[in-house]
């Protein structure tokens, strides 16, 4: 696109789309819309809960994780015993 | 910086919860006007510029912490601000953002260029539409409204030739989904 292309994309954007006047201003005060967001965060948080949010942190993930390690472990166990030639390609990869 | 910014700013970050809730809202009367012209010459609808203003200054007052008194506080809005109006457009289905004001207009005959009719104007506007949000913000800073790159660049976080390079991209592609239609511009 040369320099003419680009001028005339440009005074076409401009009359597709005119410059806003400047100065304008919300046609309500935002102020009391604020104050409501910043004051329900806490609140949605605090119901709830620490106690359930650490109960499904360290609990259940503690739960996945390891059910997931060991039976990777087995699976990695199972794997060099039956194929005893993937030791060199499992070693290279971690 | 004012010097009323920087004793709220102050209050605001370092203040008691009822100091600290005073001067966000005397900070947001100062600059609620800035911030709301801001979004609005990037979403060109008032109501989602007024929902923009409270989503701005809420996120604003949740990252309080990493504010730097040396860059003032009106920059660190705008760029805040304009990262508001990059999610919400993100969020939206291309072409829904073109307001019915904004129809209504385009439809008025040309005041310029009697060769650029309303129907060439609209489709301009609704490709325009189409393109990736960050283009369609460093464009319409850039272009429609005619502000420096300087300032459109430190609003979106990037240098002077990134903004450069996003308005070229914006009108080549612009330009290609209007010759789809048959439109040479």
């Amino acid at each position: 696109m040369n320099p003419h292309d680009l001028d005339r994309m440009k005074n076409l954007l401009q009359r597709a789309l005119p410059p806003l006047e400047s100065g304008a201003e919300p046609r309500r005060d935002l102020w009391p819309a604020l104050l409501k967001r910043l004051h329900a965060k806490p609140a949605a948080a605090a119901r709830c809960g620490s106690a359930s949010i650490d109960w499904v942190w360290s609990g259940w993930t503690w739960f996945d994780s390891a059910w997931f390690d060991g039976a990777l472990a087995v699976a990695l166990v199972a794997l060099i015993a039956l194929f005893p030639a993937s030791i060199p390609v499992l070693l290279y990869y971690l | 910086m004012r010097s009323d910014d920087s004793n709220a700013l102050s209050q605001f970050r370092q203040g008691s919860p009822e100091a600290a809730e005073a001067a966000f809202e005397s900070l947001f009367r100062l600059h609620q006007r800035a911030v709301y012209g801001w979004i609005l010459r990037i979403v060109r609808n008032p109501s989602t510029a007024e929902e923009l203003t409270v989503e701005t200054f809420w996120r604003i007052h949740r990252a309080r912490e990493r504010f730097d008194p040396a860059r003032g506080f009106e920059g660190w809005a705008r760029q805040i601000a304009t990262r508001a109006a990059f999610d919400w457009m993100r969020a939206q289905p291309s072409e829904s953002e073109l307001s019915t004001e904004i129809c209504a207009e385009l439809s008025a005959p040309a005041t310029g260029d009697p060769a650029i009719t309303a129907e060439i104007r609209l489709k301009t506007a609704l490709a325009f539409g189409r393109l990736a949000p960050k283009l369609r913000i460093a464009a319409t800073l850039a272009v429609v409204e005619e502000l420096p790159q300087k300032e459109v660049a430190a609003a979106l976080g990037i240098s002077v030739a990134a903004v450069k390079l996003r308005v070229f991209r914006a009108l080549r592609l612009l330009r290609n989904d209007l010759k789809k239609q048959g439109i040479t511009p």
